[in-house]
């Protein structure tokens, strides 16, 4: 047994000396440049031509509370419609049945290729082009009357988003492994069981940051159904400072429920996130 | 006189211009373990897949305990059977994964009554028990409410075969059920297999293990480039292979 051969000379004992803090000063001096900037941002608009006593009075007005929650009922009812429709979409593109995939293709296709406002704007006006609507010998009834500005933008806002929320559920559910898929015949199950079962609640956990996405475009863009006068926030906004002509101060009091709205939002995606992430490692226990 | 539980006649099966399978005939018959050895890329996977239908063959026949799979026949035709059918017939297979393929999202005693409960449509409670049972029987009683990223390779293979078993198969079909293992975790999954054996169930096995071969198969088969090159008891085909092919595969491995 040979004994361990001694240390080469010439290199310090480091142990016990601790690593000094850096003083940072680009980061100090960045901050307070942002902090200057804002402070000057802040000024302009409190000296601009801004009644506040008008933002802080509207917020809470009757007409802007019953907005808000417009637009919340039609954000949640279109992506309700949206995630359905994105699902079924979904399974029908990876069908083997080649109908059934045109048939997905296509859906895609029309409606992601053509503007939301113009889509909207079919839909309301859905009377010029079929003056009656119905099922024949069952039931029908005049198309002026059936397509209320509400149920024109849920039909609008629904079928759009249904044609987004398939990719992002067709791409959820390819992020699954084909061995999940072949576990789940080899015990015996069909297509549809399998996806429901064994694919979906797997596809999940990849799909809901991209949905949280969505769902806050779509809260915005219930905002595009005052063009078809569905009393939303930012329609009952519009017709308050076209009779008062208090034109900003509105436009920030709808701007401050739409962030209020989407600052609700992060934290409620993020129980989703953890319902879904059942047995993964970072959850797990 | 008896028949065979499988009996695969001239399969073929070609993916593309390749040919994986060239015409393989073969009996399995009840109570048997069959060990089903060759060099990677020679077919084995192929040919468990086709007995459970997770690839459709080309042409020839399969039948398990008397009934054709994958296919009717009628007016001298052959006609492929529906998904639905082709689920009813998968039924009497189980099959365990090189990559075990547990359902993440399900507790290992999800893992087990998923198929029993929401396929056979059996009442919860009782398949709980038998689920229970089964753990034990893999060594895993306290395992049962584990995820499987919980669990070492291992243990996740031995829950994958109690899930198999839970749907009471006639048939169980390994591939390669201890090759993505580290090392130290070979001899767990092989001991529940042996004594899976020990019971009687019939079994084909894809395996490297030629230890495991010579002690549990009641007959090995060699396979090369999508076909049978050699049959028999463990120990003629491993101990004193006749064909050049045998040898040389043989030669390779140990
Ligand atoms: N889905 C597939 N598509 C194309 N080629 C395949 C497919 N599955 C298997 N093969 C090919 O068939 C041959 C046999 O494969 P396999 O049965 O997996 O062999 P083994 O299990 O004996 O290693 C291999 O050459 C493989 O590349
Ligand atoms: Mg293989």
């Amino acid at each position: 047994m040979k004994a361990a051969p001694a240390l080469a000379e010439g290199f310090p004992d480091l142990s016990g000396m601790h690593v000094a803090r850096e003083p940072h000063w680009f980061r100090w001096f960045s901050a307070a440049l942002i902090v200057l900037v804002l402070a000057a941002v802040a000024r302009a608009f409190a000296n601009g031509q801004i009644e506040w006593s008008y933002v802080s009075r509207f917020l809470t007005a009757k007409v802007i509370l019953e907005g808000i929650v417009n637009t919340m009922v039609m954000a949640v009812l279109a992506m309700a419609l949206g995630i359905f429709l994105g699902v079924v979409v979904a399974i029908m593109r990876l069908s083997p049945n080649p109908v059934l995939k045109s048939v997905a293709t296509g859906y895609t296709w029309l409606f992601r290729g053509t503007p939301l406002i113009l889509q909207l704007l079919l839909w309301f006006n859905l009377a010029l082009v079929f003056p009656t609507i119905g099922i024949p010998g069952l039931w029908s009834a005049r198309a002026v009357d059936v397509m209320t500005p509400f149920l024109s933008a849920l039909l609008g806002l629904g079928i759009n988003q249904g044609a987004y929320t398939s990719e992002v559920m067709r791409a959820g559910m390819l992020s699954v492994d084909i061995g999940q898929y072949e576990a789940a015949q080899a015990i015996g199950m069909g297509r549809l069981r399998a996806l429901r079962r064994i694919i979906l609640p797997q596809a999940m956990r990849v799909v809901i940051p991209p949905i949280g996405n969505e769902f806050i475009g779509l809260v915005k863009a219930t905002s595009l159904a005052s063009v078809i006068q569905y009393p939303e926030v930012l329609h009952n906004a519009e017709n308050i400072y076209y009779a008062n002509s208090r034109v900003i101060e509105l436009l920030i009091v709808a701007g401050i429920w739409y962030l209020l709205v989407v600052s609700i939002l992060t934290p409620l995606q993020m129980l989703l996130e953890r319902r879904f992430a059942r047995g993964t490692l970072q959850f797990a226990r | 006189m008896t028949k065979p539980l499988v009996a695969i006649r001239s399969v073929s099966k070609a993916f593309g211009e390749f040919q994986a399978l060239k015409g393989v005939s073969l009996d399995v018959w009840a109570g048997e373990v069959m060990c089903l050895i060759g060099a990677s890329g020679s077919g084995k996977t192929t040919l468990l897949r086709c007995i459970n239908q997770l690839t459709a063959i080309d042409s020839g026949g399969i039948w398990l305990d008397g009934e054709l799979l994958g296919v009717r026949e009628e007016g001298g035709r052959l006609h492929r059977l529906t998904e639905r059918q082709l689920a009813q017939q998968r039924l009497k297979t189980g099959m365990v994964f090189q990559r075990f393929n547990l359902f993440p999202h399900k507790t290992a005693i999800e893992n087990i009554t998923e198929g029993p409960v929401q396929v056979q449509g059996r009442k919860p409670d009782e398949v709980r028990a038998e689920a229970i049972e089964l753990l034990r029987r893999v060594g895993l009683s306290a395992k049962a409410e584990s995820y499987p990223a919980q669990l070492s390779g291992g243990q996740q293979q031995r829950v994958a075969i109690a899930r198999a078993l839970a749907m009471k198969p006639m048939l169980m079909l390994f591939d390669e059920p201890t090759s993505a293992l580290d090392p130290e975790l070979v001899g767990e999954v092989l001991a529940v297999m042996k004594e899976l054996a020990r019971s009687g169930m019939t079994m084909m096995v894809v395996t490297h293990e030629l230890g495991f071969a010579r002690e549990v198969a009641d007959r090995v088969v060699y396979m090369d480039h999508g076909a049978i090159v050699e049959q028999g008891r463990a120990s003629e085909v491993l101990g004193a292979p006749r064909e050049a092919r045998t040898k040389a595969f043989l030669s390779a491995v140990i």
